[in-house]
């Protein structure tokens, strides 16, 4: 008994050496579209500082949240920025605040699938709110060609096809149409998840992708990098200054300048239906959601450490991912709240 | 103690005692009181189960209590949750899959069984069993891949043209649906009935075939009157498999129903199951009482699943009691 008592304290202390001598872990998690990002970051971040790892669960915004929240995990993410509700139930849990950093941003767009139309559809915001209310149900209706002059569209019925899970595309979607539609605003409202009026639920952005490519007369909404990757078909949405603009990384970063004016202290903002004429309205930031308070401070720094790296350096590998770089003014104001977090 | 003594007449006045200890020695006792253990620890795992979605409900259930069952509308935003579209969904996708799968799985393990030769049999089997593991979510790719455009181009369409008379076949034909979702359960849930029931017919045993054969009965008959009614109790038993696992169904569900919590006769019209709207609201539930809400469905879910199991014993006992009058006539 003795014996086996000696060996399993000599292998337990050894395990001890082992795990001391190990990379400083640390875990995150929540949004998943910023997943290809982060999971780059971190892997390259490790490269040049291999004491430090850090590991990332895309389990989605809510989970991310809930998570910090908790204090299972260092840090968490997510598409949509907390609410004060939120952020008050994470102060009385810990006494201390948390902090938002955007990283990158990126868009949604509306995908279609019409037999016969190649060409590139404009959307009114009037033509989504009233389509994804259902009070738009045919395809030739006035609020849709009236855009559209010189593409024959069909009188066919329209189907909807909106995400089936709570996610952060369908927060950045349902966000952009409550800005635009009062009627949205009261009925459905913002969220990862809503009480859709009209359509046809599918699972993550393939399946949406999936569903309007099979189902003729369709119309949904994925991200612009799943767009883009798949070469799907998706149309112009009329901005706040009445210019129709196709996603791009430019129209989003576009999109960002024109809200980093009056970005708030804690970048906790919408940058849906921004201003200016060349930005893309269904834009958004995605933010890290890091404590103010660290009990350790070897986390703390290498935290800190990593933030600083993601705002120079690291924005370098945004575009490569399809994922927009953050203005100047942004990174500028997040290296001094980088400060803040003790 | 004092009786054992009395009715083991060779045994001394220590013969309980010692009778105890030498099983104990032999293993009996310790096997009893391990598997006692084994088959409690089932009753356990399912009552906590219910204690934990009881507790992990009590927003909810407080909130909104009996009209969580009642309302229909399921709205994160405003926090406003009724139950009643999920109960419908699930109850119908898993009523249609049976009404396809129980005829097509029995037929096919009858001919298994007694028809086939033995090679093809065993064969088939292997085959059957083959489907039986396949994860659920290649169903669902099978089901959106195939399924679906097969139904929204033809079956749909045929039906409307045919059967459109009946609410239940009206409506647009998106491909994905109650209909949809039943049939890539019944395509799941087939496997499960062929592969048990082929088992109780092979186990029948011989001489019922034989005293049929030489009352004059034919080979179907026999077959019919004889061997399917003795095997009856295993081929329900492979029904409520099949009924749990329609019941409890997630993935391919989901990837097939259409996620929009509505109720309607038409089974061509999209709905949601209870497994699918959990799996695909949980990990982002941020509210309390949206959580808990959940979490109520994995009760009700829990619930419905009794019930229905209950009801399908309920009409065997009622039935097996009449076929074993008539067999005895």
């Amino acid at each position: 008994m003795k014996r086996i008592a000696g060996i399993l304290l000599v292998a337990l202390a050894l395990a001890g050496i082992l795990w001391a001598d190990t990379a400083l872990s640390i875990n995150g998690a929540g949004a998943t579209f910023p997943y290809p990002m982060y999971s780059k970051w971190f892997d390259e971040y490790h490269k040049k500082n291999p004491n430090i790892q850090i590991n990332y669960q895309s389990i989605g915004s809510g989970g991310g949240i809930k998570q910090v929240t908790e204090g299972t995990v260092d840090f968490g993410a997510a598409d949509g920025p907390m609410n004060d509700e939120q952020l008050k139930a994470f102060q009385e849990k810990h006494g201390s605040g948390i902090l938002h950093f955007p990283t990158v941003l990126g868009a949604v767009v509306p995908t279609y699938n019409i037999p016969g139309v190649e060409a590139s559809l404009n959307f009114t915001p009037e033509a989504l709110a009233g389509i994804f209310l259902g009070k738009i149900t045919k395809w030739n209706d006035p609020a849709i060609t009236d855009a559209n002059k010189g593409i024959k569209l069909p009188a066919n019925e329209i189907v909807v096809v909106h995400r089936a899970e709570s996610s952060g595309t369908t927060y950045v979607w349902t966000d952009y149409l409550t800005k635009v539609s009062d009627e949205w605003k009261t009925k459905v409202g913002k969220g990862a998840a809503v009480n859709w009026p009209v359509g046809l639920g599918a699972k993550g952005n393939e399946a949406v992708t999936g569903t309007v490519k099979n189902t003729p007369n369709s119309v949904g909404y994925v991200e612009l990098i799943y767009a883009e990757a798949n070469k799907i078909p998706y149309g112009n949405v009329k901005n706040a200054a009445g210019v129709f603009v196709k996603a791009s990384l430019a129209a989003v970063s576009a999109a960002a300048a024109g809200a980093a004016k009056e970005m708030p202290e804690d970048f906790r903002v919408s940058i849906t239906n921004a201003p200016g004429k060349s930005a893309y309205p269904i834009s958004s930031f995605t933010w890290l959601l890091i404590p103010e308070k660290f009990s350790d401070a070897a986390k703390r720094d290498a935290i800190k450490g990593f933030v600083k790296w993601m705002l120079a350096d690291g924005q370098t590998y945004a575009e490569n991912l399809s994922y927009a770089k953050l203005p100047k003014e942004v990174v500028a104001m997040e290296m001094k709240a980088i400060e803040k977090i003790q | 103690m004092a009786t054992t003594t009395t009715t083991v007449p060779s045994a001394g006045p220590v013969a309980g005692s010692r009778s105890f200890l030498s099983r104990l020695r032999e293993g009996d006792e310790i096997a009893r009181v391990i598997t006692f253990l084994f088959a409690a620890s089932v009753v356990l795992v399912t009552l906590l189960l219910v204690v934990e979605l009881w507790q992990g409900s009590v927003l909810p259930r407080h909130k909104f209590g009996f009209n969580f069952f009642r309302t229909s509308v399921w709205d994160p935003i405003f926090d406003r949750f009724g139950a009643l579209p999920f109960i419908f969904g699930t109850t119908v996708t898993a009523g249609v899959s049976l009404l396809i799968a129980v005829p097509l799985g029995i037929g096919a393990a009858i001919f298994l069984a007694e028809l086939a030769p033995a090679r093809l049999s065993d064969a088939l089997e292997f085959f059957i069993d083959l489907l039986a593991a396949v994860p659920s979510v290649i169903y669902g790719l099978l089901g959106i891949f195939i399924v679906v455009p097969l139904m929204r181009e033809y079956i749909q369409p045929g039906l409307k043209n045919t059967l459109g008379f009946l609410p239940l076949f009206q409506g647009p034909a998106y491909g994905v649906g109650f209909l949809t979702a039943g049939v890539v359960l019944a395509i799941m849930v087939i496997p499960y009935i062929i592969s048990v029931s082929r088992e109780v017919l092979l186990s029948v045993p011989r001489d019922q075939r034989e005293a049929a054969l030489s009352l004059g009965a034919t080979r179907w008959e026999s077959t019919w009157k004889v061997v399917v009614p003795f095997a009856r109790g295993g081929i329900f038993g492979s029904i409520f498999l099949a009924l749990a696992r329609a019941l409890g169904e997630t993935m391919a569900v989901t990837m097939v129903i259409g996620n929009t919590p509505t109720i309607s006769a038409s089974l061509f019209s999209p709905g949601y199951s209870i497994a699918a709207v959990i799996a695909n609201e949980f990990t982002e539930a941020t509210g309390d009482l949206y959580l808990q809400s959940l979490i109520e469905l994995g009760l009700v879910l829990f619930l419905l699943t009794f019930i229905l199991n209950g009801l399908a014993r309920l009409l065997i006992l009622l039935t097996s009691q009449r076929g074993s009058e008539m067999s005895h006539v």
